[in-house]
């Protein structure tokens, strides 16, 4: 979820000037529109961009959030900071299109999982991880996450951000995802064991 | 406990959900398989490295690309003279 600051170039932003701008807003004020976008664009473009996993889709999610955020601003009643209200839009937009670009099979998350002997032992010996927390600090760490992230099969994907990134609860990721809370359980789970997988080579010391 | 049911409650482990008895279980477990250990301890770490993997400003609230502002304004502004 994102912080519930609402700011401009670094300024925060009042909710009193917010009010102002969802006013404007409602009453079609093209400028108002435009502060939306440079204000706010920002961010929704990071979200989009974690869930549809490329640049030129989270592109048009986030146009085409904006353009369903400034259609029902009317139905913006204040009760969240409109950052939040978009967040959500930003969101449920990014699901839209993952729906509906949705055309070959995914590719298997079972070669990323652990896997046992008939006794129910690890198949393999795991390396220790030397430091990995350590390396969090590093900015070339964080790239090298997030790229792992971006190669999850995308229904284990979309259920690790939202669950562990964006910070969406058990009973809406699986409201938003058509799924029992049972199924967001077990997928955010695999999607945690496939990225540990993924995760190993680079931080497992020389053990196997 | 075996390894593929300590695998099974990493979570709920973590989460601090997993329920008094397969708790012992799942410990007692640990007590005794070091590979398990280092399976658990490198999933701990993989949590702490996927949740800040997106802390950098530049990541979680990048400047929105110029060209994509314009893209927008320019099919706000026709959407304007041509109402949908």
């Amino acid at each position: 979820m994102p912080s519930d600051q609402t700011s401009v170039a670094g300024v925060p932003v009042s909710p009193d000037d917010e009010q102002a701008l969802v006013a404007r807003l409602r009453q079609g004020d093209a400028d108002a529109f435009e502060t939306l976008v440079r204000t706010q664009g920002g961010r929704m473009l990071a979200v989009a961009r974690r869930l549809v996993g490329n640049d030129e889709a989270a592109r048009d999610v986030v146009q085409d959030a904006l353009f369903s955020a400034f259609r029902s601003i009317k139905r913006f009643e204040g009760h969240s900071r409109l950052s939040t209200w978009l967040h959500r839009i930003t969101v449920n937009t990014a699901l839209m299109r993952l729906r509906t670009q949705r055309r070959r099979p995914e590719e298997s998350i079972e070669p990323l999982l652990p896997t046992f002997i008939d006794d129910g032992h690890h198949a393999s010996q795991f390396a220790t991880w030397e430091g990995a927390d350590a390396l969090l600090e590093r900015s070339e760490t964080r790239q090298l996450v997030r790229d792992a992230i971006d190669r999850l099969p995308e229904s284990y994907r979309t259920v690790l951000v939202l669950r562990d990134i964006e910070q969406v609860g058990t009973e809406e990721t699986a409201r938003l995802l058509g799924l029992t809370t049972n199924a967001v359980k077990i997928r955010l789970h695999r999607g945690r064991q496939a990225l540990r997988t993924l995760l190993d080579p680079h931080f497992g010391s020389e053990r196997r | 406990m075996n390894c593929r049911e300590c695998a099974t409650f990493l979570d709920e482990y973590f989460d601090g959900t997993l329920e008094l008895t397969a708790r012992t279980s799942f410990e007692f477990h640990l007590s005794r398989c070091a590979n398990c250990v280092r399976y658990l301890e490198s999933y701990r770490s993989t949590l702490s490295l996927e949740r800040a993997a997106y802390d950098d400003p530049a990541v979680q609230r990048p400047d929105i690309p110029e060209d994509l502002i314009r893209a927008i304004l320019d099919a706000r502004a026709s959407r304007v003279r041509r109402p949908d």
